[in-house]
């Protein structure tokens, strides 16, 4: 072995398998490289409430997958309709005062009222989202960040829904087991559903409405309607995430209006890399647990949270996901000469 | 019901601020006619192509498609109703191949209804659609170009593409802002006969063009601009002969030029 030298190969793995949806499987092995990280991140998504130490990290768990429904609502927002949003807390709130109100007032089981309050607040968000669709950029997060701003203040004043106290008496999850599985298959089904979604050809019509709405236009399709739709499923993801936190918390209040909602998913979604729909869930599974750690030293959390991003933003802008995607369709390996 | 033309537009005024883009513009298309609209640089050419499918609303004035007000209607209600048109400055999607810049036409309500181009009523495969209409606009099927990213394919493919994407709607109408500018000789040369495709299959054109002798070649009518305003409207011979045209595009100099270097 002394007397051999070697030399680093660099080879595209993925080349074959990778050519536009024509899959052509030699055999086992690129079966295997293709399906491995889908069954990484399945099997590990499963396993994580076993692996707990605890009931409270058990139910950081439960928090990691709320946070991850709403990255997951972002960046297909953002990355595939080109609508930025920073509507995290208005779906979280929207969503979760549907499901108390129908919990609480009409003693409906979460079994039910889950699903109705996504639909129904699906329905109002991307109502009350519809006339800001024409605005671009900037303005659409603006107007998305005013909302639940806005909506707190009014139950706040008008002292409805429970005003400051909140809505009480809300059902939890049969137990804990129910709670972590119910949350994490949601994750995985909306991951996995959003992935598929985008690369179907209605997939491709939302993202030509993002590049080339003047042609998507020109082609006898209506811009508005398909940016309507996707914000009614990026609202109804966000909703669905809110509708499942105040059957976790037992109590809804003006605090699902928190900023954090809005801001955490965005945070997430740099960190694990804008674009893969697994980066941003990844990014929450980094992030959240981070900010219980550093729940000790209080609001000072903020200020490691914030290095952290900035380090990321200058140091890894791509994300850990599309970085790590790279790394393994290209992977470098010693060979003898 | 036969006199009455495809398109007309009535007294077409667009003003952008101060400046009068379109002033009082009158005109019509017969159908199967091919219409060709010329005029120096920003005399209003574009605008007309963007009031008439609505991609902005004239100030005042009529169109009308099929003795149909649609004037003020939306970008896609027009494209649906069968009147479309290509950019001056390409649009094509930069980052999917080209046959899958097809696919995004093809999944329109009119395309469902007509079934493409070619399509008897019914839609096939969109894919295979797509390559079907890129063969037929002259992307060698054998060859990698239907595949190729939009990104990469040079000027000449991408104005074809434009006339595809408005080919999968199964026109009645197509609007082709500059289809030949930005091309060689030999892509003209082989673009014409496309053209002349086109109209035997019924589709009405109206072509703005520089390229006067190329233009001459396929259009039945010409109608020139000039300062946003209809300057005068005949067959080439009558619009050559016009001292006005001439004027209007080069001071007095002979109109011969144009023909030779638009
Ligand atoms: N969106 C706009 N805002 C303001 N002015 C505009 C706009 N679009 C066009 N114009 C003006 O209207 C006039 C006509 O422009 P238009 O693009 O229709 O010219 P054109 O005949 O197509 O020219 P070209 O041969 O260069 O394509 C020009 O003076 C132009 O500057
Ligand atoms: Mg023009």
């Amino acid at each position: 072995m002394d007397t051999q030298q070697q030399r680093k190969e660099r080879l595209d793995r993925g080349i074959k398998v990778r050519t536009d949806g024509l899959y052509a499987l030699m055999g086992w092995q690129e079966l295997g490289y293709l399906t491995l990280p889908r069954l990484i991140l399945i099997v590990g998504m499963l396993a994580l409430p076993l692996l707990m130490p605890g009931m409270y990290w058990q139910r950081v768990i439960t928090i990691v997958c709320i946070y991850a429904l709403l990255a997951l609502s972002f960046d297909f927002l953002a990355h595939f309709v080109g609508l930025v949003s920073l509507g995290g807390a208005f779906f979280i709130g929207v969503g979760g005062y549907f499901s108390a109100i129908f919990n609480a007032s009409f003693g409906i089981p979460p079994l039910f009222s889950i699903p109705m309050a996504t639909v129904s607040g699906a329905i109002v968000c991307t109502l009350l989202l519809i006339p800001c669709l024409p605005l671009r950029g900037v303005y659409f997060a603006i107007v998305t960040l005013m909302y639940p701003l806005a909506l707190a203040r009014v139950i706040e004043a008008t002292d409805i829904l429970g005003g400051t106290d909140g809505i009480m008496g809300i059902d939890s999850f049969s137990n804990s087991w129910v709670e972590q599985y119910v949350a994490i298959v949601l994750v995985l089904l909306f991951l996995f559903g959003l992935r598929r979604l985008v690369n179907t050809d209605i997939g491709l019509v939302v993202r030509a409405v993002k590049d080339n709405d003047q042609a998507v236009r020109a082609s006898g399709m209506s811009v508005n309607f398909y940016k309507a739709g996707a914000v009614f499923i990026a609202s109804g993801i966000g909703c669905l995430g809110g509708a499942c936190l105040v059957h976790i918390y037992m109590w809804a209040g003006i605090s699902l209006f928190a900023l954090d909602f809005s801001i955490l998913p965005i945070a997430a979604t740099v960190i694990g890399g804008s674009g893969t729909l697994v980066g941003p869930v990844l990014g929450c599974l980094i992030l959240v647990p981070i900010s219980e750690l550093l729940r000790d030293f209080g609001t000072l959390r903020i200020v490691f949270y914030a290095i952290l991003l900035v380090c990321f933003v200058v140091f890894r802008s791509e994300g850990l996901m599309v970085y790590g995607e790279r790394k393994y369709h290209q992977f470098e390996r010693w060979v003898k000469v | 019901m036969s006199d009455q033309p495809i398109l007309e537009a009535k007294e077409l005024t667009k003003a952008f601020g101060g400046i009068l883009a379109l002033n009082r513009v009158n005109f019509h298309v017969n159908e199967g006619e091919v219409l060709g609209i010329i005029g120096p640089n920003g005399s209003g050419k574009t605008t007309i192509v963007n009031c008439i499918t609505g991609f902005i609303k004239p100030t005042s004035g009529k169109v009308f498609f099929r003795g149909k007000n649609i004037t003020g209607k939306a970008a896609h209600r027009i494209a649906d109703m069968g009147v479309t048109r290509t950019f001056q400055i390409m649009r094509p999607y930069y980052s999917l191949p080209a046959y899958k810049n097809l696919v995004i036409p093809l999944f329109s309500p009119r395309s469902k209804r007509t079934g493409g181009w070619r399509g008897g009523g019914k839609l096939g495969d969109r894919n295979t659609v797509g390559i079907d209409i890129l063969e037929e606009i002259g992307f060698e099927r054998d060859s990698r170009v239907p595949y190729k990213m939009a990104a990469t394919l040079p000027t000449g493919y991408l104005k074809r593409l434009e006339l595809a994407r408005c080919l999968a709607l199964k026109p009645e109408i197509i609007l082709c802002d500059e289809v030949f500018s930005g091309l060689s000789m030999s892509e003209i040369a082989s673009m014409v006969p496309l053209i002349e495709r086109l109209q035997m299959d019924g589709i009405t054109l109206i072509m703005i063009e520089h390229r006067l002798r190329e233009l001459f070649r396929v259009a039945d009518r010409i109608m020139v601009m000039n300062f946003g305003e209809k300057l005068t409207e005949g067959t080439s011979e009558e619009v050559m002969a016009d001292s006005r045209v001439k004027e209007a595009y080069f001071g007095s100099e002979e109109i011969e030029e144009v023909m030779t270097y638009a």
